[in-house]
């Protein structure tokens, strides 16, 4: 079995690349793509550490659990952001972040 | 590390979830980046059955590849100013330093500490098995609470979803 | 499998092969037979559904090539793949090109959680019911990404209508499954099996095997809700610009899916391999399932080849505002009667280990739920088709006035 460290070794670099994606990216369905990379990064780690700790020996499923939890989240979250995305671009014919300033003071 | 199928199969997990995402924040075309994200979360669901967790690969297949995979192509085909963009990046520079720099604080801040820590150099043999979890989930010393908020906030993220949505002219009724 | 694993590993390791090697041959072997048997049984079923269509349709199908037409598959495939392999210029090659794979792969794979006998499966997965759910959604994904990589604005369109219509009844399939997964307590199909020992699920709750039923005819593509093809109308949808063997691909995995759909219902409703003998031989008891499966596949065959194609609105509407109301409030009925049962002591709480005689109080409080719901919603759509004559009644009369006029 692959050490700890491996997977949290990835982990860290698939988040960093979703952080890139949502610096460096125009398109607000990239930007979204690349928070959902960020959340499966926090899912591997949640579960590794749940996986390698001692409590998954007495029915403590805290990473277990938690990691369902943020899969629920993910997909309300990917529901009502492409929601939103597809809002935006009916009104204003751009899904670019930086174009929405309608609420700039 | 010996040669065996765990290892092979987090060689293999390790490629499609790096290259998924190397794929996602680099291509051009966002549908082609869905595909690449779909790969990449396929990867994460083999790290979960490596991980003996089967159920959360089971629903993390489900809820990308089955509900958001097709959410996202939907929603990139109805947002077709795709092609308006000329740059593909905006602070190409500041970013990629950014996230290098935080890459390594989350490589040697997370990691190191692990090593002479209380926890096990491997995993335990026994694990939590799905029947756990489900017992887990509603037991009022467990999750109950979180498992019901949860179904509200679904209920209210698909309320939200369809109503902005919704175009405008059907919004009479 | 397992059974065959360990007595092929035996065989190796005595006949002096090492350890690893040995469980290494075996696994791909089982591997092998897995996903071989459904490649080997689609030449067959193409032909059977070839024969049925062409029976109901008062005509003969195929006959030419073999007895009564049996090598007319083969025929057709060696025609496929000597087709010229066409890759339209402005398509997307890898995807266009891995399409067909993954929808093909999409219905094998299914067949690695599927329980042939007591003894003989691919894998018994803690989760069994859950990877069918999770494997067919990257049937919907490949159709999706088919019809983007074809570049063309019909594929693209057809793609839409197909993805939007399996995503739709994926909600009551996944509800009527529940109900299988509730009784037995358990996610694996060996165990689901094993708990209709007293009771075969269809008789605790017919109507989630209706609701099963009509939606894996809606995830397969088939009459009434075969828009995937829909030939007179809509140029065949997602796959017109695929030919020869890509076609062939998606051909095939559509075939299969419908009969793969038909052993799942003999495993989650009909007790699988359970009949007369089933304990005195693997064969036998896979003969039982092979059985019930051929008649549930026969079965949408028929209803294939006999009910009109609907109109999308129509279907949407009838899986909205029909199906999944349905389903959920037969999931919820269900798992309440069951719990009070269980709580009164009237009901056993481990499903296999019970017999006819203590499932009887169960059965009764089940069908009578049941019978209920259905009595209520033949009432409702009785209402609903009067509404609906009498609107169309009044939107005619003033017509046959103009006319007469």
């Amino acid at each position: 079995m692959a050490p700890l460290w491996m997977y949290l070794a990835v982990a860290a670099a698939l988040f960093s690349l979703g952080v890139f994606g949502v610096l460096a990216r125009r398109n607000a369905v990239a930007i979204l793509m690349s928070v959902e990379l960020m959340l499966n990064a926090v899912n591997i780690n949640l579960v590794a550490f749940w996986r390698y700790s001692e409590t998954s020996t007495d029915l403590l499923l805290n990473g277990y659990a938690f990691t369902a939890f943020v899969l629920i989240v993910a997909a309300a979250e990917a529901a009502v952001g492409l929601a939103i995305i597809i809002t935006v671009y009916r009104n204003r014919r751009s899904v670019i972040p930086e174009e929405a300033v309608a609420l700039k003071g | 590390m010996e040669l065996n199928a765990i290892t092979i199969g987090f060689v293999v997990f390790t490629i499609f979830t790096l290259g998924g995402g190397f794929g996602v924040v680099t291509t051009r075309n966002l549908f082609q980046g869905t595909i690449w994200l779909m790969v990449s979360l396929f990867g994460v669901a083999g790290y979960f059955i490596l991980l003996s967790a089967p159920f959360l690969a089971a629903v993390q297949i489900l809820v990308y590849i089955g509900a958001i995979a097709i959410l996202i192509t939907f929603a990139v085909m109805l947002t077709r100013s795709v092609t308006r963009i000329k740059e593909r990046y905006i602070r190409i520079v500041p970013s990629f330093i950014g996230s290098l720099l935080l890459f390594l604080i989350l490589l040697f801040g997370v990691t190191v500490p692990i090593f002479g820590s209380h926890l096990p150099e491997s995993a335990p043999q026994y694990v939590a098995s799905t029947r756990d979890l489900g017992m887990a989930l509603v037991d009022e010393n467990g999750y109950v609470v979180p498992f019901l908020l949860a179904s509200v906030l679904l209920t209210a993220a698909m309320i939200g979803a369809i109503f902005i949505a919704r175009d405008e002219k059907a919004k009479g009724g | 499998m397992d059974e065959l694993c360990t007595g092929l590993c035996q065989i190796l390791v005595e006949s002096g092969a090492d350890a690893g090697l040995a469980q290494f041959l075996s696994l791909l072997v089982g591997v092998l037979l897995v996903s071989g048997i459904p490649l080997v049984t689609v030449i067959v079923l193409i032909w059977v559904e070839r024969k049925v269509a062409a029976r109901i349709q008062d005509r003969i199908g195929p006959n030419r090539v073999g007895p009564v037409g049996l090598l007319q598959t083969i025929a057709d495939m060696i025609k496929l793949l000597s087709k010229e392999d066409i890759t339209p210029t402005a398509a997307d090659r890898v995807l266009y090109n891995a399409a067909p794979l993954v929808s093909f792969a999409s219905v094998v794979l299914i067949w690695a959680v599927i329980p042939f006998t007591p003894f003989h499966f691919g894998v018994d997965l803690e989760i069994g019911a859950l990877f069918f759910v999770a494997i067919a959604s990257f049937g919907t994904l490949a159709i999706m990404v088919a019809g983007w990589a074809s570049n063309n604005k019909y594929a693209l369109l057809g793609a839409f209508r197909v993805v939007s219509l399996l995503v739709s009844y994926e909600v009551p399939l996944v509800f009527a499954l529940l109900v299988p997964v509730l009784l037995a307590g358990s996610m694996s199909l060996l165990d689901i099996v094993h708990a209709q020992t007293g009771m075969w699920f269809v008789v605790l709750s017919p109507l989630a095997f209706v609701i099963f039923y009509v939606s894996s005819q809606a995830e397969t593509g088939r009459a009434p809700f075969d828009l995937i093809e829909a030939e007179s109308e809509l140029v065949a949808g997602f796959n017109i610009e695929y030919s020869g063997m890509k076609f062939g691909m998606f051909f095939a995995a559509e075939f299969l899916h419908v009969f793969t759909n038909g052993i799942l219902m003999a495993l989650l409703f009909f007790g699988g391999w359970m009949g007369p003998l089933y304990y005195e031989s693997p064969l036998i008891a896979f003969a039982w399932l092979g059985a019930k499966g051929g008649l549930i596949y026969f079965t949408t065959l028929w209803l294939r080849n006999t009910v009109p194609r609907l109109r999308i609105d129509q279907i949407m509407a009838f899986n909205w505002k029909f199906l999944v109301p349905l389903s959920i409030a037969n999931l919820i009925f269900i798992s309440l009667a069951l719990k009070v049962m269980q709580e009164l002591g009237a009901s056993p709480r481990n499903l296999a280990e019970a017999g006819f005689v203590e499932l009887l109080p169960t059965t009764v409080v089940l069908l009578v739920i049941n019978g209920a719901m259905t009595i209520y919603l033949l009432g409702l759509l009785r209402k609903r088709g009067q509404e609906a004559r009498r609107e169309s009644m009044a939107a005619r009369v003033p017509l046959a006035q103009a006319a007469a006029d």
